[in-house]
């Protein structure tokens, strides 16, 4: 992982922000180790993905008790980060977060201000989604869930994945192809509708994929 | 206190660069925070201080910034703070972290659609 960081640091070949940009928005894709997220993030990036990492400190401990915290080893969480520039004046970051309950000291600066959230969903390790979905509907961000289809077989159907999830059939849930740049587009455009709706997930949206009645 | 070498090592450089100081200013950079130099970099000035000004001249992200430097984003944020106060770099905060109530503005949720849609 470090090679990979500094691999991808020595060969800055991005193009740079227009200087008029001013307005960065924020989508987060989050999900267990492996489900896909730097794969999505990287198919609709206009750049190849970043990647950097954000140490635990006593600001990000919160009310938890630093005491605690303080004599164990400092702990680390790697992201990666794509862009899309939007137009002359905005520009939107997806980030590929983990979603493991040990880096929540990382989702509050990313989720802050963020448009909404992709949970990604292995069908293998549907579990793996449980902490994410539970601490996106307390902090009340919009979210959609997306099962990355990338194994042999159809796996279950997306009915038996919503129940797996507990997720309220208000969630858009839709199955995509994190490798697929219009697939994963697909699952972004499906956010941002649902965002735009008069109330978050109040009625189903056009581009979901209709569920199997399995 | 443990003094483990391995353990030591990585706080030791992250002090170093920060100057000692924590993470403890209650101002607020975002992780996309646009960061745009206002100057150029002047010999004797600290290399990540430099390395900054070099890498903004065009607007780049407080994340941007901390994945080119190869810091994490909060020692990132205190070099950020230390060009702010000198007035060496100036920042352009995201709208959502101003008209936060509000939510995002409709505009911006639809011309995010309409880019998404054109990908």
């Amino acid at each position: 992982m470090p090679s990979n960081a500094s691999e991808q640091r020595t060969a800055p070949t991005r193009a740079p922000l227009a200087t008029t940009a001013d307005n960065a928005l924020k989508i987060v894709v989050v999900g267990g180790f492996g489900v896909g997220k730097t794969t999505l993030v990287g198919s609709v990036s206009e750049m190849r993905p970043l990647s950097t990492e954000e140490i635990m400190t006593q600001a990000s401990a919160g009310v938890d008790d630093i005491s605690a915290v303080r004599d164990k080893r400092t702990t680390t969480a790697a992201f990666d980060f794509g862009r899309i520039t939007i137009d002359e004046r905005r520009v939107l970051y997806l980030f590929g977060a983990p979603g493991q309950k040990r880096f929540w000291f990382l989702w509050n600066q990313l989720f802050t201000g963020s448009l909404g959230a992709v949970v990604l969903v292995d069908t293998d390790r549907v579990r793996d989604s449980w902490y994410a979905i539970d601490r996106l509907e307390h902090h009340r961000t919009p979210f959609v869930v997306a099962v990355n289809r990338f194994g042999p077989g159809p796996g279950p159907g997306l009915a038996e994945v919503r129940r797996a999830l507990d997720v309220s059939d208000r969630v858009p849930l839709v199955d995509c192809d994190a490798r697929s740049r219009e697939s994963s587009r697909d699952v972004l455009v499906t956010l941002v509708q649902h965002v735009s709706g008069p109330v978050h997930g109040s009625a189903p949206t056009p581009a979901s994929t209709p569920e199997d009645t399995q | 206190m443990n003094h483990d070498p391995l353990q030591r090592e990585s706080p030791d450089r992250l002090y170093t660069v920060t100057g000692g100081r924590g993470d403890t200013d209650t101002r607020t950079l975002d992780s996309v925070t646009l960061i745009v130099s206002e100057c150029e970099p002047v010999p004797g000035m600290q290399s990540e201080h430099a390395a900054i000004l070099r890498m903004c001249v065009f607007p780049t992200a407080v994340v941007e910034v901390s994945a080119e430097l190869g810091l994490p984003v909060s020692v990132v944020r205190i070099l950020l703070l230390d060009l702010l106060d000198t007035g060496r770099v100036a920042a352009r905060h995201p709208a959502s972290s101003v008209q936060r109530a509000e939510g995002h503005d409709p505009e911006t949720l639809k011309q995010v659609l309409l880019a998404l849609q054109r990908l």
